[in-house]
């Protein structure tokens, strides 16, 4: 008996061994595949278990969080949604993050491993530390005044401090409140199915990510690329572009909206916005020097990250000429974002170079230390000192005496601008109005702000709906807002 | 094994003298505040990871359980002074953090309180352990009620057949609003039937011929026999056995209860082969029980079902359902790693129903890590050995192998649910031993516990009382003759 009960023990005892060694096999070498299952709620539970660090804007936060009680248990709120909706994003119980939300949610989340000093304790005692903070670049006054200025229009507004390459304003019209998607449930499904099905999408963040004809606007690349190539020696000399001027190998007249463009110069044709003039120095420059003129201004770069990603900017790399004439006057496959045309005026304010734009000036801990403060770094080289100057002669008189009236400030220097794009199949869509510009102060160094405005508004007639028009008198808001706050 | 075999030969055989045995109370007393304070510290410890603050009634409940287990440990030292040290402690602990994983997992569900109840049954094991050490004073008393052990055991298992079925299972008895599981009270009449019965027959079972009452235990070898001499026992003797295995699949198709099936019958087997020495018995039961299980499996859609999560334990996500019960166990288990989160840290209430029952495993793989859970093993092996250890000493038949039965119970029944929730075997509903919430559970368990107090005081017990071997098995075989 006595064997016999020794080995029934023996069986009782392997059998509990037989649980441990299961126990080794999914706690240690099943466990990073089961951790990772799409149905493993854990990593959502940690992740709202905690109040998310808040973003920034002038030192005050414009996000926080809301303890729902739910099992998900922090819900983001923000304080001004549809106002900062293009700098933030979204933080969706849902839909994920998006924007700032997303390319800073280590940080937000309190999963980085810089929010604290001991990582390794972290790790071992399985703690997330507390979600840190983001501060941003925006200007609240300006970020109110360009959303102010888009009211009840479609468009967007982007505006840069030129020498540093933060981005002070970022706005999209229509916007929407983030915190509608914030949460799970039918109230959250059905506030993203709403602003889904919308015709004016008003989550589509018009600023960044949305590309538009530059139209005019675009003239100020195609002329550094004159003047950088040297087909334009001097400004004030006559250009020889005849009018009216017909695309080249077509019958099809290009016409001007303004008058006395025939051989006019090239601060002429700025001032007044010569399609003619433009369309030939296009062509006299060729596609390869335009190719490479608009790549100095970041056209067809598709990488730019501020941090959230910048669509790509378009310049066709094959043209047959006469659609390079149209595309050198911001027509035709020309598509710009507003970011993209804000660098362009920053490049004219900030001699030539552009600095790398950016949306985040720090991220702290929760208790204020600071974790990464962006340092500034250049982007581009777009054109010469020389150049940049001429342009900034030529936009300046474009304000002061031209199409950009509506955008001067008295008591400053502004330079500037304007645009209206065709669109559409033969262009019967609504054009849309563009404005970009500069301004400084005439005591200082460095100019303040440079800014694009772009207004796309289905309600306006033609006429109305020009640069100098709708889009001029929302960045001279912007930019004296900008120069006010120096 | 290891832990048996040393003193197999040593103080297990020696006949009578002073074995230089001695209570080991001291020890069991030490061990029992170690364990009194291992349960008031994670109750602590769950507080202070919730509310970052000590629960306001940490010193009752450690006050509580301490009474608890002062009250057992003087019952033992005055009625059973010689007792394994180890079995009570280790119950103490064992149910303690039972309390504390129900506790913990109370404060996810505020509407549905579970601990206060699971105190107020554990309080009721504990009052009739002590009555069981109290009252019954040699263990081969037992002996005498076995057939009507027996009768009532499958009465239990009979009765709930009658009420309705609960979660796929009919397992529950319902008054009102108390409800339990008679199939958790079986377990202890039957090892006590079992034990009896096989002490009276075994000789009959061997299938040796005849032979007399020799001590067989004297002739090492005697046991195994030779080998290729395979007759079945005459009918009369093997009745009952076929009984078992037939109220053991009667359990599994009626009732639905693949778990206290599979443990009726495999502790059956053990003592069985216990008994008889015979390892045809193991083969012809384990084929037996295969059949059974697959006959069941294959044709009964509930028993099915959990055989296709088993092998199968995300296929509700690939097909968009969410994951199952099976899955977010073993989410659970995955999550905790080799330290764990750190009990209240974990989210084991994700598996949902049943989590402080049939999945409280989960909790402590998540909370308490790999580490914890060997720990929660080791605990439970260190229970079986010593169970087993104390059948090797014991010198009478009945005592072995109700000893044995005893000891195998626990085990078998944590190898069925902790291999179920971790995907190991086929997942069955069963309790937990002193961890899982279930009143019937662990109350059945303190008698277990208190049984084995009792005959381990008989197997340490310097001078044991005159051998009555012939006594009791006369007795039942008087019964058998009535009958």
């Amino acid at each position: 008996m006595i064997p016999c009960i020794r080995r029934a023990a023996g069986l009782c005892l392997l059998l509990l061994a037989a649980l441990l060694v299961n126990a080794v096999r999914v706690q240690l070498v099943e466990a990073p595949v089961l951790d990772k299952n799409p149905a493993n709620r854990r990593p959502a539970l940690a992740r709202y278990a905690e109040p998310r660090g808040n973003i920034l804007v002038g030192g005050r936060p414009v996000t926080g969080s809301r303890d729902s009680g739910g099992r998900l248990r922090h819900e983001r709120t923000y304080t001004e949604g549809p106002l900062y909706a293009p700098v933030t994003g979204y933080s969706s119980q849902t839909y994920g993050t998006t924007l700032l939300e997303h390319t800073e949610d280590t940080v937000l989340a309190g999963t980085s491993a810089m929010l604290t000093a001991l990582p390794l304790w972290r790790e071992f005692s399985r703690t997330r530390a507390p979600g840190g903070n983001v501060e941003t670049t925006i200007e609240a006054p300006l970020q109110r005044l360009a959303f102010e200025g888009l009211r009840g229009k479609r468009g967007a507004v982007a505006a840069l401090e030129p020498s540093s390459g933060r981005i002070l304003a970022l706005v999209s019209s229509p916007s929407y409140d983030p915190a509608a998607l914030s949460g799970t449930g039918r109230r959250t499904t059905g506030a993203w199915a709403r602003l889904n099905a919308r015709s004016d999408q008003p989550m589509l963040n018009r600023a960044l990510r949305q590309t538009y004809p530059p139209g005019s606007t675009f003239k100020l690349v195609t002329a550094a690329a004159a003047l950088e190539s040297g087909v334009v020696e001097d400004p004030d000399g006559p250009t020889g572009a005849p009018e009216p001027y017909l695309l080249p190998g077509t019958r099809t007249r290009l016409p001007n909206e303004a008058t006395g463009c025939g051989r006019a110069s090239l601060a002429y044709a700025i001032r007044w916005s010569c399609n003619t003039v433009m369309a030939h120095l296009g062509v006299t420059v060729g596609l390869p020097g335009m190719l490479e003129a608009v790549g100095r201004f970041g056209f067809n770069d598709g990488s730019l990250r501020v941090p959230s990603a910048v669509a790509r900017s378009h310049f066709d790399r094959e043209l047959t000429v006469d659609r390079l004439a149209l595309s050198s006057i911001g027509q035709y496959d020309t598509r710009a974002t507003p970011l993209q045309m804000a660098m362009v005026a920053a490049a004219v304010a900030n001699e030539g170079e552009i600095a790398h734009p950016y949306l985040v000036e720090r991220t702290t801990t929760a208790g204020g230390d600071t974790v990464r403060r962006q340092l500034r770094t250049s982007y581009r080289r777009a054109m010469r000192p020389t150049t940049a100057r001429v342009l900034q002669r030529l936009t300046v008189e474009a304000v002061e005496r031209g199409s950009g009236r509506r955008a001067a400030i008295p008591g400053a220097i502004v330079g500037g601008k304007t645009g209206t794009a065709q669109h559409g199949m033969d262009n019967i869509g609504t054009p849309y109005a563009w404005f970009i510009g500069w301004a400084k102060d005439p005591d200082e160094v460095r100019p303040a702000v440079a800014v694009a405005v772009v207004v796309e508004d289905a309600a306006a007639k033609r006429q109305d709906i020009s640069g100098g028009g709708s889009a001029a008198p929302i960045a001279r808001a912007v930019m004296a807002a900008a120069l006010r706050g120096r | 094994m290891t832990a048996i075999a040393p003193t197999g030969h040593g103080d297990a055989i020696g006949p009578g003298g002073t074995r230089g045995v001695r209570g080991g109370r001291g020890v069991e007393l030490c061990l029992l505040v170690g364990a009194v304070l291992i349960a008031v510290y994670g109750y602590v410890a769950v507080g202070l990871a919730r509310d970052g603050a000590v629960p306001p009634d940490a010193a009752r409940y450690g006050a509580g359980l301490g009474l608890l287990a002062l009250l057992a440990h003087l019952t033992v030292r005055l009625c059973a002074r010689y007792a394994d040290p180890l079995l009570l402690p280790i119950a103490v602990l064992l149910n303690g953090l039972g309390l504390v994983l129900i506790y913990r997992l109370d404060l996810e569900t505020p509407a549905d309180r579970a601990a206060p109840t699971q105190l107020v049954w554990s309080t009721l094991g504990v009052a009739l352990f002590i009555a069981v050490v109290a009252a019954l004073r040699d263990h081969r008393a037992l002996q005498r009620y076995a057939y009507v052990c027996g009768a009532a055991a499958l009465l239990l298992l009979a009765v709930p057949i009658l009420f309705p079925e609960v979660n796929g299972a009919r397992i529950w008895i319902r008054v009102g609003p108390l409800s339990f599981q008679p199939g958790e009270f079986a377990k202890v009449l039957l090892a006590v039937f079992f034990a009896a019965y096989l002490a009276a027959n075994r000789d009959a079972l061997a299938a040796r011929g005849h032979r007399g009452h020799r001590d067989l235990d004297a002739l090492p070898g005697a046991d195994g026999g030779p080998r290729g001499r395979m007759r079945l026992p005459p009918g009369r003797v093997l009745g009952p056995v076929v009984t078992i295995w037939l109220v053991s699949v009667g359990v599994l198709v009626l009732e639905r209860d693949l778990g206290t099936s599979l443990l009726f019958f495999g502790m059956f087997v053990i003592v069985l082969y216990a008994a008889t020495g015979r390892a045809s018995w193991v083969a012809v039961g384990l084929l037996l029980a295969s059949a059974g299980a697959f006959a069941v499996g294959s044709v009964e859609p509930h028993v099915h079902g959990r055989v296709e999560d088993w092998l199968h334990p995300f296929a509700s996500i690939e097909a968009g359902r969410g994951p199952g019960q099976l899955a977010q166990s073993l989410f659970a288990f995955a999550a905790g790693g080799m330290l764990g989160t750190g009990l209240g840290r974990g989210d084991s209430v994700l598996i949902g129903f049943a989590a402080k029952s049939d999945f409280i495993l989960a909790t402590a793989g998540e909370e308490l890590g790999l580490v914890g859970l060997t720990a929660l093993f080791l605990l439970y092996a260190l229970f079986v050995a010593r169970g087993y250890r104390t059948a090797l000493a014991l010198r009478d038949p009945f005592g072995r192998l109700l000893a044995t039965g005893l000891a195998t119970v626990p085990a078998l029944q944590v190898f069925v649910i902790a291999g179920g929730v971790m995907g190991l075997i086929p997942l069955t509903g069963m309790a937990m031993p002193f961890l899982a919430q279930g009143g019937s559970s662990v109350v059945t368990n303190w008698i277990i516990v208190a049984l084995l107090v009792r005959v381990s005081d008989s197997a340490r017990a310097p001078d044991p009382p005159p051998t009555l071997t012939g006594a009791p098995a006369s007795a039942v075989g008087r019964a058998e003759a009535r009958r």
